[in-house]
């Protein structure tokens, strides 16, 4: 699969380049701003975009706005971004367009290289990957319906929000998939949401839960 | 001969003094003639609704002139700049003649020039009149000899009483310098202060300053605060996220590793990681990026969901805030989260910030055991000086046994 990453730091993108490639990935394409990732996809059309939130010139939003362009001009390229902080805000945004091919993780993850690299793989192939401290922030705003949740139902919104399968996260909790599977069908009852089968559907459904209670 | 500077130099200042007091003579009296015309008019035919109004007009009309006239007299030979008291208006029309008439800076000028004005004329008269009874004292024996034989010879005082007069002229003569620098010094006082800024126009500039340059402070702080935040993100934190992904990497490509390196190289990536996460603590709280962009809203989600309690965060705001009130509150909810999850012993906690008419107000309110005190630690007094910085107001309560709570409010008209 070809890969396009955007990031300012040279130091970092020689890293993202070494972690992608070990991740089976082609990187096509390393550029440092916004207006050179929106060319390269355009030229390459790559199935995975690993785009920095904060570059050239205002190093505020520029890698959300570049990603909401590419969701809508081009859905068949994925988009990962990176940030040193998440922000719901802008997950809310990348979210907006579609809930598919699109993650959003903080840069601290790159570090566990085969996590971050199964992540992207994840949401090239049309999953989703979101950190869980973007999740976090999700639920925080979410509010209500979520207090009847239990902490451990919580810790299993998260890991499922981040796109793991049931197995997946009876891994990162130590616990059975029976249990797991126990847990989410609570989540869905008390979020009054329809039973699905895929897990990403399953994601989704929760991620749109989320994100429609934004205003 | 040569003339020591000393002397040189009195001279100098007496010839100052004295023509700054022969200039002021009729700038002084400049208004006496009016307002005795208006006093004898009217007390000559017993009608004062002709005379009084006609003098009063003119004392009026006369008086900013005087005022400027005293300006460049003092400007000119002392140098000294009189303070407008208030700026020059743009242009002069019945307003802004009536405006200057309502206030209390017109009757301080009038006051000056009708009334202490004579008294100054005065003063300085008698100084003029003393340098020429001196100079004529101090002379006389001279001009004695001009007087035809005649005449001296049938004077015969002339000869005892000459040097007497000579030498009290030349006393008063030596006193003129010192007697002309005092009345000179009370009268540049009496100018400075009525014709100059009044006490509290004064303190009004000055507050005005103090704010301005408060206010400039306060934005260099952020500013710097956005800097630093800048720097440390294109610098520290990448090198830092670029060194754990190398160490990473190095883990993912060698598993064959003997254990013991293994076992090294993954202690220096959980450091690497751990000084990320500590580092990007620090650098939240100093003015996220997110804050600018997106506002208070926005920013402060990213920041409950760091505490490692539960959080209620409720903003309701109609519009964004200045960026320096924006700024103040961001500071305020991240340092007392900061607190709370420190010492409160909270189990949770409620954010809530509101706009209130002109004010926005930010409360944070824990569960926790009470009993903060703002002068224990440094956190709380921080918190009350940053608020005070933008006029805000800070109020804590905090019983023993609990709960606290921070309000603060902050002026935000635009």
């Amino acid at each position: 699969m070809r890969a396009v990453i955007a990031e300012d730091s040279v130091l970092l993108r020689v890293g993202l380049v070494k972690v992608l490639e070990m991740g089976g990935f082609q990187v096509v394409a390393e550029v440092g701003d916004a207006e050179a990732l929106l060319a390269a996809v355009e030229e390459h059309q790559p199935e995975l975009a690993l785009v920095d939130v904060r570059m050239p010139p205002t190093f505020t939003d520029e890698g959300v706005r570049a990603a909401a362009v590419i969701r809508r001009g081009r859905p068949r390229t994925a988009v990962v971004l990176l940030s040193q902080y998440v922000e719901e805000r802008y997950a809310a945004d990348l979210l907006a367009t579609n809930t598919s091919g699109v993650g959003y993780l903080l840069k601290q993850r790159v570090a566990d290289v085969q996590d971050f690299a199964a992540a992207v793989r994840r949401v090239a192939e049309g999953g989703t990957a979101l950190d869980p401290q973007v999740v976090a922030q999700l639920l925080l705003r979410r509010g209500d319906p979520l207090v009847a949740l239990t902490p451990r139902e919580r810790e299993v919104l998260a890991l499922m929000a981040e796109g793991r399968s049931n197995a997946g996260i009876a891994e990162a909790l130590t616990v059975s998939e029976s249990a797991v599977a126990k847990h989410i069908n609570n989540i869905f009852a008390k979020l009054d949401l329809p039973v699905a089968e895929a897990d990403h559907r399953r994601v989704l459904a929760v991620l749109r839960f989320l994100g429609a209670s934004r205003g | 001969m040569t003339i020591p500077p000393r002397w040189g130099r009195l001279a100098r200042r007496a010839r100052r003094d004295t023509g700054f007091l022969i200039t002021g003579v009729p700038l002084h009296l400049a208004l006496v003639p009016v307002w005795a015309w208006g006093a004898t008019t009217t007390a000559r035919t017993g009608n004062w609704a002709l005379a009084l109004p006609v003098s009063l007009a003119l004392v009026l009309s006369s008086v900013p002139v005087l005022t400027v006239a005293q300006r460049c007299r003092y400007r000119a030979l002392l140098g000294v700049d009189i303070r407008r008291s208030a700026p020059v208006p743009q242009r002069r029309s019945p307003t802004t003649a009536l405006r200057w008439l309502s206030s209390p800076r017109a009757w301080r000028q009038v006051g000056y020039h009708l009334l202490l004005g004579p008294l100054v004329a005065l003063s300085e008269l008698m100084v003029l009149v003393a340098a020429a009874v001196g100079l004529a004292g101090a002379t006389g024996y001279g001009w004695v000899w001009t007087l035809p034989l005649g005449v001296r010879r049938d004077w015969f005082g002339w000869a005892t009483l000459m040097p007497c007069y000579t030498v009290l002229g030349l006393i008063l003569l030596s006193l003129l310098p010192w007697l002309a620098g005092v009345v000179a010094r009370a009268e540049s006082r009496s100018v400075a202060a009525l014709l100059g800024p009044s006490r509290a126009d004064r303190l009004r500039e000055r507050v005005a300053y103090l704010a301005g340059s408060r206010t400039d402070l306060i934005e260099a702080v952020d500013a710097e605060r956005r800097r630093i935040e800048r720097d440390l993100h294109d610098g520290t934190q990448q090198r830092l996220v670029s060194l754990a992904v190398n160490l990473g990497l190095a883990m993912a490509t060698r598993p064959d590793l003997p254990g013991e390196a293994h076992e090294v190289l993954a202690e220096a990536h959980l450091e690497a990681k751990a000084a990320i996460a500590e580092l990007n603590d620090l650098v939240r709280g100093l003015h996220p990026a997110v804050l600018e962009d997106r506002g208070l809203d926005a920013a402060l989600s990213g920041l409950a969901a760091r505490v490692p309690l539960p959080v209620r965060l409720r903003v309701e705001l109609p519009e964004r805030a200045a960026p320096a009130v924006e700024s103040v509150a961001y500071f305020v909810i991240s340092e007392a989260l900061a607190n709370v999850t420190k010492h409160a012993g909270a189990s949770r906690v409620e954010v809530t910030v509101r706009r209130v008419g002109t004010v926005l107000r930010v409360n944070v309110t824990d569960d926790g055991l009470g009993g903060a005190d703002p002068s224990g630690g440094t956190g709380l007094s921080g918190l009350a000086k940053r608020v005070g910085s933008v006029d805000g107001i800070f109020r804590l309560s905090s019983p023993v046994g609990g709960p606290t709570t921070v309000t603060v409010e902050l002026p935000c008209a635009r």
